[in-house]
């Protein structure tokens, strides 16, 4: 090695060792994460596929803590990664190798519970289900249930304004939030809206849910807390094919009702999560709805009786109602299991289209045919109500190029549910998948858009920096304002 | 999830066991929140699926098992509520035990941490032994913050946990059979443990009244010992092999002898190790087919005792009793129901803990190895018995309680003992203050 490239190692090593060094005087060692074995813990999310190695790890325990870690990144102008509990399907938590992983996992306090108010303020590193456990006993729950709630922070469900089962009736994460508390690029400390349904002004705190990190690092958030119902229960119907229970959904969305959740899982699935969660799903069946209604008994039948009537003509072979809450339970943890159930099966890239419902029946099979065109098996567990579609592509992930082709195939799902009218994410996010799907959505221009508002929370492009914007128009765009801001203070 | 096992890698079968559990992960994160140490520690490397995806790359590049490992697998308290919760089945438990045999055998441990870990591995499963080091144990106990300035945490640990040596001597001892007064219905093999022949007798002894009352013959091998969890949490598989080893020998004894009908288990941590001995002794040539033929009928005393019907209970009482289940009754063996009915059926008044798939942080030599972490999580636990104020807490375990007694105020028996006082067997020790709110019913045993 030359010399000249060996004082290039050194200032290139120089970097991360200063960052090191003053994190560790703002940190206790514990929440610093350097060695090898340990970074590697954090080189990946749920979207395995990719894996990329940080050289730091934070998990700071305060707001505090993020923001002397944010004002290091910006001293040394290093991009920082935010991470909640690691779970998205997006890859919306995988490192940068030039990065600062900040990790939440450990603000997981409950701040305050205003029951009178109905809201609670958390800390962001909060379990979803752990925000509804601590108000539970005192009848009342956080609303939005990302299959993933047992375990994913709400920390993530903002960055990706998340959904759920039961967002049909409840609406998404946006809905939910009354106010968050969040770190700067630069280290500063914001705050929007509070304890209240409508905030004066511009509503900045819509801008934030569904950011992905890239606005600010969320530390603290004020959730919606709503008043438990009487009663649940689901309703299984059973279809011999695909498109007539899309039919069904179609059809009951259509005649105006609105049930909490409609689910559709097909039969692969039913299979993998029947034997996780022993619910007593139909085996024989090619499609399963999972209808959700709530209220007192006598509500709840009337609504099955009339959706009953609906289903009838759309030839239902399989018609179970839960009679018990424990019969529920194994149903909902079948259905909210399913992605990991899938797991007992194969390796899978998990997609996340959405489509106008009345499209349903026809995306369908046309899924079926772009998959059968690669041989790739497909399995379709989703949230059938509002049309969000999670195709999970089956494929062998030890096989060399098999990711590559399995990529293809979900980019042109994708490029299908914006033809029949729908968009690319429903709930997981762009991240680092579909970052380069972007332009079948949107137009240059309007990419361009999205990205002054990023440089307006963020200069020096250091949040989250590689998501969301096709990497080489982000390029572009960025080496275009610099010019002309250089122009401008010339 | 993806391997990079090459073929020759995969032709030793523990890697090629790995890599089949290891497929079958797809990193999605559940396991993360109902980790008994990631709640407390908020850290990925502390979580199961950290865990599984530093052993995948120790295995792969086929390293030796660096400090970091070590260090998070050792605070794994093994109490397996990831498997539980894990939707694609992925076996932890045997690929953290093949983590752990790679640690023991290729990691690197100071002096300290070695020393440890033999003078456990030498000592609790070995009745004698215990006897005489709790003797002595006794003796050190004003010296504890002497033995703390040496930097012996561990023995401190040790020193704090030790139980006051029961008041109450053990009524059967040694090998033997317990023969029911009435007709005999069914002969089954209680394996008494190793430490709790020392510290908590009664629950062998209550036991075996239980049992015999219900027309069951019990019978005691003397030659039966510890099961071998320790070794095998320890990594120490040779030892845990050889433990399995001796008891199998034992039960092949007994069986010529006159055949058993079951293999009962009365505390439930060596319960879920010996239910796996058809795994672990895997390696042992052509045993397989018996060993298998003996696992299939290892029961815990509850899941064999929810099969017949105890008869009327023979007392009245208002004692609200909280039911704690080990993890090696909820995760490692499935259990969920059973002591909860049984307890019920006995007439007691049973309640629920919060988070009762969190561990109580005994784990084993866990309150010993990593006595902070079991600290927050004996805390934690308390608080929740406390939200519901029991008279008495239930358990299955004697870890669990030992840890419990040392955190909670609460009186913690095994629910053997309450099954066979509501039954007619003699009040357990440390609730006696609680007798005068049973009102029996009848006074001789086998009442009717």
């Amino acid at each position: 090695m030359g010399i000249f490239s060996k004082l290039q190692e050194k200032i290139k090593s120089a970097i991360p060792r200063s960052v090191i060094r003053d994190l560790s005087e703002v940190l206790k060692p514990d929440q610093i994460v350097l060695d090898q074995a340990g970074l590697q813990a954090f080189e990946t999310d749920a979207l395995t596929a990719i894996q990329v190695l940080p050289f730091v790890v934070v998990m700071p325990e305060s707001t505090e803590d993020v923001a002397a870690v944010a004002r290091i990144s910006h001293k040394y102008d290093v991009p920082m990664v935010p991470r909640g509990a690691g779970t998205s399907l997006a890859g919306g938590a995988i490192p940068l190798s030039n990065a600062i992983v900040v990790c939440v996992s450990r603000m997981n306090k409950i701040l305050d519970i205003d029951l009178m108010n109905r809201s609670a303020k958390v800390q962001a590193g909060v379990t979803n289900l752990a925000i509804s456990a601590a108000v539970d006993r005192d009848g009342f729950f956080y609303a939005p249930d990302p299959s993933s709630q047992l375990s994913c922070t709400i920390a993530g469900n903002i960055a990706m304004n998340s959904g759920g089962a039961h967002c049909l009736k409840y609406g998404v994460t946006t809905h939910n939030i009354l106010g968050v508390k969040l770190v700067t690029a630069e280290g500063k400390i914001l705050e929007f809206g509070g304890p209240f349904f409508d905030p004066a002004g511009y509503d900045f705190l819509s801008l934030i849910v569904g950011s992905e990190g890239g606005l600010g690092i969320v530390t603290e958030a004020t959730v919606m807390l709503r008043t438990k119902p009487e009663g649940a229960r689901p309703l299984l119907l059973g279809f011999e094919t695909h498109e007539q229970a899309g039919d069904c959904v179609a059809a009951i969305i259509g005649k105006g009702y609105l049930p909490v959740a409609i689910e559709f899982m097909d039969k692969p699935a039913i299979k993998a999560c029947e034997e996780h969660a022993r619910a007593g799903y139909p085996l024989d069946v090619e499609a399963l709805l999972i209808i959700e209604f709530e209220g007192s008994d006598e509500e709840i039948d009337a609504s099955f009786q009339q959706i009953l009537r609906i289903a009838s003509g759309f030839n239902p072979v399989h018609k179970r109602i839960a009679g018990t809450a424990e019969e529920a339970e194994a149903i909902w943890l079948g259905r909210k299991s399913a992605f990991g159930a899938i797991g007992r099966i194969s390796e899978y890239l998990c997609m996340d289209g959405v489509i106008p419902l009345s499209k349903l029946s026809h995306v369908l099979s046309k899924i079926a045919e772009i998959c059968n065109s690669y041989k790739f098996q497909v399995s379709n567990i989703f949230h059938a109500g509002d049309g969000n579609l999670h195709p999970l592509i089956l494929y062998d992930a030890n096989r060399t190029g098999e990711f590559q082709r399995v990529e293809k195939c979900g980019a042109e799902i994708l490029e299908l549910c914006v033809m029949a009218g729908g968009c690319i994410t429903g709930e997981h996010g762009v991240g680092l998948e579909k970052r380069d799907l972007m332009t079948l959505q949107f137009s240059e221009a309007d990419l361009i858009n999205q990205m002054r508002v990023k440089l307006l929370f963020d200069p020096n492009w250091v949040l989250n920096p590689d998501k969301v914007f096709p990497l080489e128009l982000a390029e572009t765009f960025r080496r275009d304002e610099s010019a002309s801001s250089d122009g401008e203070s010339a | 999830m993806k391997t990079e096992f090459t073929k020759r890698q995969l032709r030793n079968p523990d890697t090629q066991l790995a890599n089949d559990i290891l497929r079958r992960c797809v990193h999605c994160g559940l396991c993360t929140a109902t980790c008994s140490s990631y709640v407390v520690l908020g850290d990925e490397r502390d979580s199961p699926r950290g865990r599984i995806y530093m052993i995948k790359e120790m295995l792969e590049t086929g390293a030796a098992p660096d400090q970091s490992l070590t260090t998070h697998m050792d605070r794994c308290l093994t109490c397996l509520s990831c498997m539980t919760t894990c939707p694609s089945g992925v076996d932890y438990m045997h690929l953290s035990d093949l983590a752990r045999k790679e640690i023991e055998t290729r990691g690197h441990r100071p002096f300290k941490q070695r020393f440890i870990r033999r003078l456990l591995s030498e000592t609790l499963p070995y009745p004698k032994r215990l006897s005489l080091s709790l003797t002595l144990g006794t003796l050190a106990r004003p010296f504890r913050s002497l033995i703390a300035k040496m930097g012996f945490k561990e023995i401190v640990a040790m020193l704090e946990l030790l139980p006051k040596r029961a008041k109450r001597a053990a009524e059967f001892t040694g090998g033997g059979i317990a023969r029911p007064r009435g007709p005999q219905l069914k002969r089954v093999l209680l394996m008494t443990g190793c430490a709790q022949k020392v510290i908590r007798p009664a629950i062998n002894d209550a036991s075996i009244r239980l049992m015999a009352r219900q027309g069951i013959e019990v019978v005691i091998s003397k030659n039966a010992g510890c099961c071998g969890a320790m070794d095998q949490h320890m990594g120490r598989e040779k030892e845990a092999v050889d433990h399995a080893m001796r008891n199998f020998k034992a039960w092949q004894a007994l069986e010529e002898e006159d055949p058993i009908d079951g293999i009962i288990m009365n505390a439930s941590g060596c319960g879920t190790s010996v239910k796996d001995y058809d795994h672990l002794l895997s390696k042992q040539k052509g045993i397989a087919e018996e060993v298998k033929k003996f696992t299939d009928k290892v029961f815990d005393i509850s899941e064999f005792l929810i099969n017949y019907d105890l008869r009327t209970t023979e007392q009245w009482t208002d004692l609200k009793i909280a039911v704690h289940m080990p993890c090696s009754m909820m995760h490692g063996q499935r259990l969920t129901h059973q002591p909860f009915e049984l307890l019920q059926n006995a007439g007691f008044t049973v309640m629920a803990l919060d988070e009762p798939h969190i561990c109580c942080g005994s784990a084993g030599t866990y309150n010993i190895l990593q006595p902070e972490i079991a600290t927050s999580l004996g805390t934690r636990k308390a608080e929740h018995i406390k939200r519901v104020k029991p008279d008495i807490v239930a358990t299955g375990n004697l870890g669990c309680l030992t840890q419990m007694s040392h955190h909670s105020d609460t009186p913690v028996v095994h629910f053997v003992e309450l099954l066979d006082w509501a039954y007619g067997g003699p009040c357990p020790e440390g609730v006696e203050h609680l007798q005068h709110r049973v009102d029996r019913l009848k006074t001789t045993e086998n009442g009717n």
